[in-house]
């Protein structure tokens, strides 16, 4: 395996850094949803913090703003025993004209063990994973319009747990799929796990082109695409792109693609609704089904404290591998 | 794998450890807890053969001491623990002790759940060599001090217990 999805892994096949789920071989995902899902049996104790990572310290790269990312990453740490430090990149060394290759090297003197990296330019967590020394993990919390794996990877477990194993399933994303990282990554995790049936809805303006070869079926009208699905996913629609005319309002877009108790008739019975959040009520979603039964939204934040515990876990667990 | 004690010799050494548990509770169900995997097992035996709710198990892989040396060692989920302990009286079960470690991982990890009111150890067979001030309340069988080297329970049907190839 060349490039990007080699980087991640060492020689021997494990998880060395966390950049993409593209090219991530089913027995890993494997391996980090049942990590997960010991973690997530930890989390039920009184105590939450168990002593794994203990002395460790994660550091926060951020040079993206994302609050809530950023909080479950610390959370996921802080449950670890690790220790946080959290860099508000934009408002520190790159402004005042620090590179960032400067700025690895003096976090790297620090004596810190992982970096969790957000960043607004594609590829930014690779060029630092190919450059920290082999002591270091580094985790992409979310590069551009690229990839968001743990993200990924907490909806893969998400389903995994309500519907069962994704070889058997039909999943629709719904949506501004053309900006989204956190489709992209999930259309290479379900791929991953042999999910035979990737549906993506949404108006032209908002598909990528490149589905057709990541043999993802596309859909315009919505009717179409939900028919006899098992799982939806539905993508908050960025308030930003308005301005570029590829939409022409919200209600509009309620009206075509929002998920409506209607709409989720058309679906298998008990399909799930997933929502990587924040959600627009009234935009992607409509009241009642965001406040049903059906919506597995809450445990996707759940679980997604456990998938990130479980990704520190492991790429540090090889670290110590990889120095004795 | 070379077998070290046969499914026969394995459910003698279950028949005396249940003996000793039933003797010692003779009216009080304890809290029975698992260590996964091969302690959940034996303490599901116990549970049935003494007509007790199924046991709790526990996963000890995140309380580990050898994180540093050895990196994650994964091996099960936590089940069935009450949300909180609160003065219970708790009979910790295993399956095969050494040195110690793996029990003080359990009891850190109980005491992550509140105040039990005191623990038991309960353990199948005892291979010596320990590195902590740790002994069974209840033992099915001790196989000596120089004891056997590193061994495994095989199971859950049958049980028996094996080396590994591998070691």
């Amino acid at each position: 395996m060349h490039g990007p999805a080699a980087l991640q892994l060492t020689t021997d096949g494990r998880l060395r850094h966390l950049l993409t789920t593209e090219g991530l071989p089913k027995s890993l995902i494997i391996e980090l949803l049942d990590t997960a899902e010991t973690f997530l049996s930890s989390q039920g104790q009184p105590v939450k913090k168990v002593p794994l990572l203990r002395g460790k310290t994660v550091v926060n790269l951020f040079f993206e703003n994302s609050t809530r990312t950023r909080t479950t990453f610390d959370i996921a740490a802080h449950r670890l025993s690790a220790d946080v430090v959290t860099l508000d990149i934009r408002t520190s060394s790159a402004s005042k004209g620090e590179t960032l290759f400067d700025t690895l090297k003096n976090l790297e003197a620090m004596q810190a063990d992982l970096f969790v990296v957000r960043h607004s330019a594609g590829g930014a967590p690779f060029f630092i994973a190919d450059r920290v020394t082999p002591n270091i993990a580094v985790i992409n919390a979310g590069d551009g319009t690229h990839a968001h794996p743990t993200q990924a990877l907490l909806d893969l477990m998400t389903i995994r747990k309500n519907k069962g194993d994704p070889a058997q399933l039909s999943v629709a994303i719904i949506g501004d799929l053309k900006h989204s990282r956190v489709a992209r990554s999930l259309i290479h995790g379900l791929r991953g796990m042999g999910c035979p049936d990737i549906r993506a809805i949404g108006p032209g303006t908002l598909l990528p082109g490149d589905l057709e070869h990541l043999a993802v079926r596309t859909f315009h009208r919505i009717d179409d695409g939900l028919k006899d699905v098992d799982v939806v996913v539905l993508l908050r629609l960025q308030k930003e792109r308005m301005t570029a005319a590829l939409l022409p309002s919200e209600r509009e877009f309620f009206n075509l693609y929002g998920m409506t108790e209607s709409r989720l008739q058309l679906t298998k019975d008990n399909a799930i609704v997933m929502h990587p959040g924040p959600i627009n009520r009234g935009v992607e979603i409509a009241n009642e089904v965001a406040d049903g039964q059906q919506a597995v939204i809450l445990d996707q934040v759940t679980n997604g404290i456990a998938i990130r515990m479980a990704v520190m876990a492991m790429t540090l667990s090889t670290q110590q591998d990889e120095q004795s | 794998m070379r077998e070290i004690r046969s499914q026969k010799e394995t459910e003698a050494a279950l028949v005396n450890l249940i003996g000793q548990v039933k003797e010692t509770y003779l009216d009080e169900q304890p809290l029975v807890v698992g260590i996964h995997t091969g302690g959940a097992w034996i303490a599901s035996r116990i549970c049935e053969q003494l007509h007790w709710d199924e046991p709790a198990t526990l996963d000890i892989s995140l309380y580990r001491d050898d994180f540093e040396t050895s990196g994650l060692k994964r091996s099960g989920i936590t089940d069935r623990m009450p949300k909180q302990l609160n003065g219970e009286r708790i009979l910790l079960v295993d399956d095969v002790l050494f040195t110690g470690r793996t029990i003080r991982a359990a009891i850190n990890v109980l005491f992550d759940y509140g105040r039990a009111g005191r623990i038991d150890l309960g353990v199948l067979f005892d291979r010596g060599g320990r590195e902590l001030p740790i002994e069974p309340n209840f033992l099915g069988e001790s196989l000596g001090e120089d004891g056997v080297g590193r061994c495994k329970l095989s199971g859950p049907e049958p049980l028996a217990l094996m080396i590994p190839d591998s070691e």
